[in-house]
């Protein structure tokens, strides 16, 4: 056992840790999150210069063989600066399940692209009757002569205006809620019937509803085998959500070194506010909050490299169920123990707050996640 | 003690609630029930129509265009309210400066200002805290030095709500600068267009402009615009803050909202049901629900004693305190309620009530940026922190 980074590792976070300082200075964030497209292409080319797109992705698939350690690592940076590039999305999401469902061509095709930067994508998978459960999925896809016709509407698509393809989830046989039935489209975002709606999240990413009328499909389109994608959507989601956990450590971490050093230095009554037990223990709780965090997501991290067993499942859950929780709580009090210049947008605190506040909705909420945490004891 | 209404009792509330729901402007009501701040023209003509019937500032004594009623009726008047989606009138001129002007001010002051806050001709705001003056309001910098027959103001107010929308600004300035902070405070009423006052808006969280910068250089004010006695200010300011602090608990607004969140928990699908068979989202609305339910009777029990002539001491903060955390605790069940369209947020749109890119139930527009908003209602009006400092040195002789 050991929680040290290796040499290599610390390398590659400390390459990541300087693109968020050359880059995302609050003003820098801001800025960019109110751009049309909400992130920058520079980066994302950057991201792909340095390898990071591939780091995630196997050798075999031309990827640099990186770990759930090696994500949890770039995450955490990235969580620090509130990065806002499609990451999650297009590496962690689309990507990963094109590698792990995909056959050798769809791999080929797109991989190799996506890697090089060139190629961007998102994961459809929640409906509006859905909320966190994966196989609640009323989307239809019917096989019809060479190919498939997929018809439904997918909600709150990270990253679905500016992707080029979006995986889709759909259910080709089987009735609503039932994990076999459910298969993984690869669908290009100009296909004919793909409606697109794209809208700013609370927390200046991206999101879009994609309405799916009559979009014809040609059977290569098809990840992996019909029907049998329900438990590869759930280990990518699951592996999202521990990369996701880091990301909220990386915030969490930042979002008390900034209210730290603020309540140090405002001063009233003649002295720093943090003179005031009520708000040092009350920064106690959030530093404690983050170091509980921090432990859920390496252990989450590390196990995911091991296998992909109901022990994993169940160690996701307990991360994101102990990572919602604190992303609350140090989002929450982060605003409060800054009075008024935590309610202003100018300032950088109260982005880490809006990011924490979906982090812990996105990919389960708190309850979702203790529940099922409940149901795999 | 008796919990019950007599026959009048009850004849008023059919009346305040017939009466609210023949006038309340369907414009108006969508905004507040969707908690997205409201525009100066609708609130301005809903306060017009509350005037007309004599309602618009109940606590007020009857001389002054107050209804007179009994702590009962005041009661049942802010629970009806509450329960129409009826946004109260703006508190900075009803229920802020106007008690200060009917208390402390001379007779020249009341029949200038007073009606014209009933006629909603005036729009005040509140110019108390400052850059290094928030929680320790006293330290407050902002200097007015006398000349002649007026005062010449320099300095800056922060966090001004609305000042944009506002003619007139109540501030505190410091009078003598030689004396205990609290001591050397004045009470100025002073009209935005004077020359030299320069307003900066601050954008908010939820991106929009409620808050601003208001600052003042050489801004002559005249010594007759000063609520009575020159470094009397401090008395002047904590009568006012403890008013405040009980019409910010906004416990009727949360019934609704509590209301509202069953309504959504009734069409919101998980799993093949309903949200309102989730036992767990469930047990927080209820939770929530007693919660809120201690605070009215506490509330309740509190009007009482000022009924019997008792006067309050930290109580309000109490009040501050319990509705603000309530407040927040309900919008961000509501959020919750959503889903992943909690997470929607596109400011522009919402501004308007609306989110039309996405195909998220007419509910979902609103709630978010409400969220974002009152974390501020644990900040604003003295701090929850404050607050229990109130409570245990006033209280518990701490
Ligand atoms: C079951 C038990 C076993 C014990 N075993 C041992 C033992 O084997 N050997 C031994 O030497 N002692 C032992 N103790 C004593 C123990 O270490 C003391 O009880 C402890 O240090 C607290 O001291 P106190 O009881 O005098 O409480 P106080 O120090 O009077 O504290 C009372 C309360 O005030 C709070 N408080 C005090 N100072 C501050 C501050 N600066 N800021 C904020 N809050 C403050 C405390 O947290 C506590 O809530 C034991 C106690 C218990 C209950
Ligand atoms: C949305 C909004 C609207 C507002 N509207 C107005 C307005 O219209 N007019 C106006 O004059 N002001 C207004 N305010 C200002 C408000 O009154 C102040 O923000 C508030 O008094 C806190 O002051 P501050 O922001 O300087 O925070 P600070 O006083 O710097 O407080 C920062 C943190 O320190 C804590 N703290 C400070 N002192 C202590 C202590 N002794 N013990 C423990 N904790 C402490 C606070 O609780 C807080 O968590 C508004 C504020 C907001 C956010």
């Amino acid at each position: 056992m050991d929680f040290e980074l290796s040499e290599e590792q610390v390398l590659l976070k400390d390459s990541i840790d300087r693109f968020v300082k050359d880059n995302y200075s609050s003003e820098d964030r801001i800025k960019l999150s109110q751009t049309d497209l909400g992130f920058s292409r520079d980066h994302w080319k950057t991201m792909a210069e340095l390898g990071w797109l591939g780091m995630a992705f196997s050798e075999e698939v031309g990827g640099f063989g990186g770990g759930a350690v090696e994500t949890m690592i770039m995450m955490e940076s990235m969580g620090r600066g509130l990065v806002l590039e499609p990451f999650v999305s297009t590496v962690l999401l689309g990507g990963a399940l094109i590698a792990e469902a995909g056959n050798e061509a769809q791999i080929e095709a797109i991989i190799p692209e996506l890697i090089e930067g060139n190629l961007m994508l998102s994961f459809g998978y929640a409906e509006a009757q859905s909320r966190f459960n994966l196989n609640d999925v009323e989307t239809t896809a019917s096989k019809s002569g060479d190919g498939y016709v997929l018809n439904g509407t997918k909600a709150v698509v990270y990253h679905g205006g500016t992707a080029d393809k979006i995986v889709i989830s759909a259910r080709t046989s089987g009735a609503s809620r039932d994990a076999d039935g459910i298969s993984l489209f690869v669908v290009d975002t100009d296909a004919a019937g793909v409606d697109i709606r794209s809208y700013a999240t609370v927390d200046g990413q991206r999101a879009a509803d994609v309405r799916l009328e009559n979009v014809t499909v040609p059977t290569t389109a098809l990840l992996g085998a019909e029907g049998k994608a329900g438990p590869v959507i759930e280990k990518i989601i699951d592996r999202a959500t521990g990369a996701l956990c880091a990301e909220a450590v990386g915030a969490m971490t930042a979002a008390n070194e900034i209210t730290n050093e603020y309540i140090k230095t405002r001063k009233q009554f003649g002295t720093a506010i943090g003179k005031f037990q009520v708000l040092q223990h009350r920064m106690v709780d959030m530093y404690m909050e983050a170091e509980q965090s921090k432990s859920m997501s390496d252990m989450v991290a590390m196990k995911l490299d091991l296998g992909y067993e109901d022990d994993t499942r169940k160690a996701v859950s307990a991360a994101k169920a102990q990572v919602g929780k604190a992303a609350k709580f140090v989002g929450q009090q982060s605003i409060q123990l800054h009075g008024g210049m935590g309610m202003t947008d100018e300032y950088s605190i109260g982005h880490y707050f809006k990011r924490l506040t979906t982090i812990e909705m996105l990919f389960g909420n708190t309850d979702f996640h203790l529940n099922r945490f409940s149901n795999l004891s | 003690m008796d919990l019950s209404f007599t026959n009048e009792e009850v004849a008023f509330k059919s009346e305040v609630r017939e009466f609210i729901e023949n006038n309340l402007p369907a414009d108006v009501k969508d905004r507040y029930s969707r908690g997205i701040h409201f525009t100066k023209e609708g609130q301005e003509r809903w306060q017009k129509i509350l005037n007309s019937k004599g309602w618009l500032a109940p606590n007020w004594p009857g001389e002054y265009g107050g209804t007179g009623w009994t702590a009962t009726q005041k009661y049942i008047f802010a629970q009806e309210m509450g329960r129409a989606s009826a946004p109260p009138p703006m508190p900075f001129g009803v229920s802020m400066v106007g008690p200060v002007i009917y208390t402390f001010g001379n007779q020249e002051q009341k029949d200038y200002y007073l009606p014209r806050i009933l006629q909603s001709e005036d729009w005040w705001c509140q110019g108390y805290s400052e850059p290094g003056s928030g929680s320790d309001l006293a330290s407050l910098k902002t200097k007015a030095v006398r000349d002649g027959d007026d005062y010449i103001v320099n300095g800056q107010k922060i966090w001004t709500s609305h000042a944009q929308h506002a003619n007139l600004i109540f501030c505190l300035v410091r009078t003598d600068q030689d004396v205990k902070a609290q001591e050397g405070i004045s009470f100025l009423l002073i009209d935005m267009d004077s020359p030299g006052i320069t307003l900066k808006p601050i954008i908010g969280l939820d991106t929009e402009h409620t808050l601003n910068e208001v600052f003042f250089d050489d801004v002559r004010v005249p010594v007759k615009n000063r609520i009575g006695e020159e470094n009397k200010g401090w008395t002047y300011a904590k009568f006012l803050l403890g008013n405040e602090r009980t019409s910010i608990a906004r416990i009727a607004q949360s019934k609704l909202r509590c209301e509202h969140l069953r309504e959504v928990a009734s069409a919101e699908r998980v799993d093949g049901g309903l949200l309102q068979d989730d036992a767990d989202f469930m047990r927080k609305l209820n939770q929530i629900e007693v919660d809120l339910m201690a605070l009215e009777y506490t509330e309740l029990r509190m009007l009482s004693k000022i009924e019997h002539g008792e006067t309050l001491t930290a109580e309000p903060s109490l009040l501050k305190i319990k509705g603000s955390e309530i407040q927040q605790r309900l919008t961000e069940l509501l959020v919750e309620s959503l889903g992943m369209y909690g997470a929607a947020y596109e400011a522009l749109e919402v501004r308007e009530g609306r989110n039309d890119q996405n195909f998220a139930p007419d509910y979902a527009h609103g709630p978010m940026a409400e969220h974002l908003y009152l974390r501020a209602a644990t900040i604003y009006g003295g701090s929850n922190e404050i607050q229990r400092n109130i409570i245990s040195k006033m209280v518990l002789g701490l």
